[in-house]
C-alpha cells in the first residue's frame, strides 16, 4: 500500500467513523427533546422515559463522537499537512465557529445529562433545544469547510501560492447551500428512521407496548419529512454539481461521452479501461433535464478530462446508485405512513409496514456514507477542487499503513464495544409493566393525542 | 509591521486556550490518574467522587483543545503543517489515548453492571489517563527543543522519533503529567464533601506537588543543554524572570494552604500556578512558534484571517463565557 493510499484510507476510515456518531449527535437531541416536550405537556411517564432511555444512548454515542472528531481535527494535519497549509487561512473560520457550537454542545449536553434534578424543569428543556441546535450547527459548520473544497472561493492563484485571501468569501461557496441543507436532512432521516426502525422491531414483537408506540411516533415525526424533503434537496445538489463540477456528474452517472440529450442511467456497471456501461437502464433525456432542466442540454463527460484528472467512476457511481435507492426507498415508506397517519389508520398492526420501518433502520446511515463516497471520491485526483491535488497534500513521513491498521483495528473495537453497551444499556433494559396496560383492539383506529 | 497587535492576540487567544485546557481538560486526566491510585479503605469512594465530579464537564472541557488546534491552523497554518508532520508519532499515540480515556470513561459510566467488564473499563480509563498527558507533554516538549524542525533528508529516526524521545521532550512529558495529577488533586480536595476524603486527596495534592518541583528542576538542569534557548529564557531574560518568580511565589501559596487546610485558596493558587507556567512558557518561546527558527510572525495567516479569527474568538466568547460558569455552577461543589 502506497503512502498516499494508506493516508487517504485512513482519512476516509476515520471521516466514516466519525460521521454515523456525528449524524447521531444531529438528530438524536431533536428526539429527546420533542419526548421531553410532550412529557411536560401531558404528564404521560413513558415520554420522560423515553427522553431518559434516548438521551443514555445520546451520551454514550457523543463521548465517541467528541473522541473521534478531535482525532478528525489531528489528521487533517498529520496526513494533510500540505492540504492544512494551504486552506488553514482560507477556510479556517467555519471550523473555529465549530470549535464554540461544540463548547455549547457538550456544555449544555452535560447540564441535560447530569442535571435532571439540578435544574428546573423549564431550564432543562431549553438546556436540551440548546444541545440540539448547537448540534445541527457544528454540523452545518464543517459541512461548509468540505464545500469550499468541492467550490473554492475567497482567494487567487499566483503563480501557485493564493493570494488576495478572503475567509468571508470563502464561507459563501456556492455549494455550501446545498450540502448543509442535504446534510442536516441527512442526519435527520438517518437518527429519524433509526430509532424508528429499533421502536418498529420491538413492536412487532409486542404491538401493545405503549413506551414504543410512543417512540415509533415520535421518531416518525422527525424522519417523514426529512425523508420527504431529502431526494428535492439531493436534485438540488445534483444541479449544483452539474454546474460546478462536471467531472462529479460524470462520474456519478458514467457518462464517458459528451453529449445533448444525455440520458440518464439506471444500475448499470461502468468500465473504465473501455469506457463503456454495461447491464445499466438508459432513460433518454432525463439526464440532460435533471441537471439543466431542459432536455436538450449539453451534459460534459469523462472524456472532456485526461485521464488522470478523473476520479474512480465505478465506486462514484455505485456509491450515487446506493445513495439514490436508498433514499428512494425511505421516501416510500414516508409517504406511506403520511398516507395511513392521514387515514387515522393505527400504524402499528400493519406489520409489513413496521418491517419496512426496521428495514429502513440502517438505510439512512448508509445512504450517507455513501454519499460521502460521491462526494468525496468524486472529487479526486484534488484535494481542492481544481487547485490543489491530493497528492501534493499528503505528509511526507513515511509508514502511513502503520497508523492507518492502528486507527482501523482501534474503531472497530470501539465499534464493537458501542453497539454491545447500547445493546446491554438500552435496549435491554427490562420493559416496565405500565407499558402494556393500555390494549388496542386489532385494527381499531387509534385517537392519538387523545389522553386520560 | 500595521499588523502585529493582531498575531499577538491571536497568538495570546492560543495560549489562553492552551492554560484553559491545563486547567479544566488537563485536571480530568489528572481525576484518572488518581482513579488508578485510589488506595486505602475509602478507595471506591475516591473513585466515586472523582467519577461524579469529572462526568458532566469533561467533555466541554475537552474542547480547549480543539480550540488551540483551530486557532493553530487558522492563525499559523505554517506552524501546524510543520508541527504535525514532525510530531506525526506522538501526536498519534496521545489520540490513541485520548479515544480510549474518553470512550472508556463514558462506558464505565453507563455499564451500570458492576462486574468484570466494568473492571476493565475502569483499568483502560485510569491507565490512558495516566499515558496521554505524557505523550502531549512530550510533543510540547519536543517543540521546546527544537526538534520540530522539517524533515528535510534526515533518515526516519532523526527526523520522527530522536526528537522526541531525548530526555528534555520525557521530562517535560513527565512533568506535564504531574501539573494535571497535582491540579486534580487539590480541586478534589474542594470537591470532597467529608473531611477524610478531602484529606486523602491533600496527601496526593502535597506528593504530587512535590513531584513536580523536582521535575521541574531536573528539566531546567536538563535544559541549559538540551535547550540553552530555554534556559537562558527561563532565567536570564528580565521579562520572564518576573513570571517565573510569580510562578514559584504561587507554588508555595498553594502549599501553604494544603498545609493549613484552606482548600479553596490551595485551589486558587495551584491553578494561576499552572496557568504561569504555560504562559511563561509562550514567553520564553517568543518570537519564536517552532524553535530554532519559525517565529510567530512569519507563521501567521494574512491579516484579514486574524482580524476575523480574532472577531469569531471574541464573540465565540461573549456567549461561552456564561454558559461555562453555568455549567460549572450547576455542578460545582455545593456551598454550605
Ligand atoms: C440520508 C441520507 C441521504 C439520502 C436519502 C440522500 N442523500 Fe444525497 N448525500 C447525502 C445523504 C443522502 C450526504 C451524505 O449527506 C451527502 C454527502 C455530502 C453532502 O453534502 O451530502 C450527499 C451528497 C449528494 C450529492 C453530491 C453533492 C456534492 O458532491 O456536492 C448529490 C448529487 C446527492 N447527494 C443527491 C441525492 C439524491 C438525488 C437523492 C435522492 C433520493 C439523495 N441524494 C438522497
Ligand atoms: C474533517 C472533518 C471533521 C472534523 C475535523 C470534525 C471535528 C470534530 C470534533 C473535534 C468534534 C468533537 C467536539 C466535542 O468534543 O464535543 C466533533 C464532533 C462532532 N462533529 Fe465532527 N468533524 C468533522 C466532520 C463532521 C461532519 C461531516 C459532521 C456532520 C455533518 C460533523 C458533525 C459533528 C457533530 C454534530 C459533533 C458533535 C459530537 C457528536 O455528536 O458526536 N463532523 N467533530
Ligand atoms: C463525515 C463525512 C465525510 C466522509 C464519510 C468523508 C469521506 C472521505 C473519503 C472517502 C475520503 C478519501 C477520498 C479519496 O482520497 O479517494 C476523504 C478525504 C478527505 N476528506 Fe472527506 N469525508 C467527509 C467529510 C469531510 C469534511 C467535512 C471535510 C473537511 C472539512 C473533509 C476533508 C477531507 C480531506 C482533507 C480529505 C483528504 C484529501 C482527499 O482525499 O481529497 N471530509 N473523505
Amino acid at each position: 500500500m502506497s503512502d498516499l493510499l494508506a493516508a487517504r484510507s485512513q482519512m476516509a476510515m476515520s471521516l466514516a467513523f466519525h460521521i454515523i456518531f456525528a449524524v447521531i449527535g444531529i438528530g438524536m437531541p431533536v428526539l429527546m427533546v420533542l419526548a421531553e416536550r410532550r412529557w411536560q405537556r401531558t404528564r404521560e411517564p413513558v415520554y420522560l422515559e423515553l427522553a431518559k432511555r434516548w438521551a443514555k444512548g445520546t451520551a454514550i454515542l457523543f463521548a465517541v463522537g467528541a473522541v473521534s472528531g478531535t482525532v478528525l481535527s489531528f489528521e487533517l494535519g498529520l496526513l494533510w499537512p500540505g492540504f492544512m497549509e494551504f486552506a488553514g487561512p482560507i477556510i479556517g473560520m467555519p471550523f473555529s465557529l465549530e470549535g464554540f457550537a461544540f463548547f455549547m454542545e457538550a456544555i449544555f449536553l452535560g447540564i441535560y445529562l447530569y442535571g435532571w434534578d439540578r435544574i428546573s424543569e423549564k431550564a432543562h428543556l431549553r438546556a436540551g433545544i440548546l444541545v440540539a441546535l448547537s448540534g445541527v450547527l457544528s454540523g452545518i459548520f464543517v459541512v461548509i469547510a468540505n464545500a469550499w473544497m468541492n467550490a473554492p472561493t475567497g482567494f487567487t492563484m499566483v503563480n501557485g501560492v493564493p493570494t488576495d485571501i478572503n475567509p468571508l468569501k470563502a464561507l459563501q461557496t456556492p455549494a455550501a447551500f446545498s450540502q448543509t441543507l442535504h446534510m442536516t436532512l441527512a442526519a435527520f432521516t438517518s437518527t429519524g428512521f433509526g430509532a424508528a426502525g429499533v421502536h418498529a422491531l420491538m413492536l412487532l414483537r409486542d404491538a401493545t407496548n405503549r413506551f414504543h408506540r410512543r417512540g415509533l411516533e415520535i421518531a416518525l415525526t422527525l424522519a417523514i419529512p426529512a425523508a420527504l424533503l431529502q431526494p428535492l434537496s439531493g436534485h438540488h445538489s445534483a444541479q449544483h454539481v452539474a454546474e460546478h463540477q462536471p467531472v462529479k456528474l460524470a462520474a456519478m452517472e458514467a457518462l464517458f461521452e459528451t453529449q445533448a440529450g444525455a440520458p440518464l442511467l439506471i444500475g448499470g456497471w461502468p468500465d473504465e479501461a473501455t469506457g463503456t456501461v454495461r447491464y445499466g437502464i438508459e432513460l433518454p433525456k432525463v439526464l440532460s433535464f435533471m441537471a439543466f432542466n431542459d432536455p436538450t442540454a449539453v451534459v460534459r463527460g469523462l472524456n472532456e478530462v485526461p485521464e488522470a484528472d478523473r476520479p474512480n467512476v465505478l465506486l462514484t457511481h455505485l456509491s450515487f446508485q446506493l445513495m439514490v435507492a436508498l433514499g428512494s426507498f425511505m421516501a416510500l415508506v414516508a409517504l406511506v405512513a403520511l398516507w395511513r397517519m392521514w387515514r387515522r389508520d393505527d400504524l402499528t398492526h400493519h406489520r409489513w409496514f413496521l418491517r419496512a420501518t426496521v428495514a429502513a433502520a440502517p438505510m439512512g446511515f448508509i445512504a450517507t456514507e455513501a454519499g460521502w463516497m460521491v462526494t468525496e471520491l468524486g472529487r479526486q485526483p484534488w484535494v481542492v477542487h481544481g487547485v490543489l491535488r491530493t497528492a501534493d497534500a499528503v505528509t511526507p513521513m513515511p509508514g502511513l499503513v502503520v497508523p492507518f491498521l492502528a486507527f482501523t483495528a482501534l474503531y472497530i473495537l470501539l465499534a464493537i464495544a458501542t453497539a454491545w453497551l447500547l445493546w446491554r444499556q438500552i435496549l435491554m433494559a427490562p420493559a416496565e409493566a405500565e407499558w402494556h396496560r393500555v390494549h388496542v383492539p386489532r385494527g381499531r383506529p387509534v385517537v392519538e393525542g387523545v389522553r386520560g | 509591521m500595521a499588523e502585529w497587535p493582531l498575531v499577538e492576540l491571536t497568538a495570546a487567544a492560543m495560549v489562553v486556550s492552551m492554560a484553559a485546557y491545563v486547567l479544566f481538560g488537563g485536571a480530568d486526566f489528572g481525576g484518572g490518574v488518581w482513579d488508578l491510585f485510589a488506595r486505602g479503605p475509602r478507595a471506591a469512594r475516591q473513585r466515586a467522587l472523582i467519577a461524579d465530579t469529572i462526568g458532566p464537564i469533561w467533555e466541554a472541557n475537552h474542547v480547549w483543545l480543539i480550540l488551540v488546534v483551530v486557532i493553530l491552523f487558522t492563525g499559523f497554518p505554517i506552524a501546524y503543517a510543520r508541527l504535525s508532520t514532525a510530531l506525526h508519532i506522538p501526536l498519534t499515540l496521545m489520540l490513541i489515548g485520548i479515544v480510549l480515556r474518553g470512550s472508556a470513561f463514558t462506558f464505565r459510566a453507563y455499564d451500570s453492571r458492576a462486574d468484570d467488564v466494568q473492571q476493565r473499563w475502569s483499568r483502560l480509563f485510569a491507565i490512558s489517563s495516566l499515558v496521554t498527558p505524557v505523550l502531549l507533554g512530550i510533543a510540547a516538549g519536543t517543540v521546546v527543543a527544537g526538534g520540530a524542525a522539517p524533515p528535510g533528508r534526515l533518515s526516519f529516526h532523526a527526523a520522527y522519533i530522536a526528537p522526541w524521545t531525548a530526555p528534555l521532550p520525557i521530562l517535560v512529558g513527565l512533568m506535564t503529567l504531574t501539573i494535571f495529577a497535582f491540579l486534580a488533586a487539590v480541586y478534589l480536595t474542594v470537591e470532597a464533601r467529608e473531611a477524610d476524603l478531602a484529606t486523602d486527596f491533600r496527601r496526593r495534592a502535597i506528593a504530587s506537588g512535590i513531584a513536580l518541583t523536582l521535575l521541574a528542576l531536573a528539566t531546567l538542569w536538563v535544559a541549559r543543554t538540551a535547550a540553552p534557548r530555554l534556559w537562558e529564557g527561563l532565567l536570564l531574560r528580565p521579562e520572564t524572570r518576573l513570571i517565573h518568580v510569580a510562578t514559584a511565589l504561587s507554588s508555595l501559596g498553594a502549599f501553604g494552604a494544603l498545609l493549613g487546610r484552606r482548600y479553596r485558596t490551595a485551589r486558587t493558587f495551584a491553578a494561576l500556578m499552572a496557568a504561569l507556567i504555560i504562559v511563561g512558557w509562550a514567553l520564553v518561546q517568543y518570537p519564536y512558534l517552532v524553535p530554532p527558527d519559525l517565529t510567530v510572525h512569519e507563521a501567521a495567516a494574512p491579516p484579514i484571517t486574524l482580524a476575523l479569527l480574532v472577531g469569531a474568538l471574541g464573540v465565540g466568547g461573549v456567549i461561552l463565557f456564561p454558559a461555562l460558569w453555568y455549567l460549572y455552577r450547576v455542578f460545582g461543589p455545593r456551598e454550605g
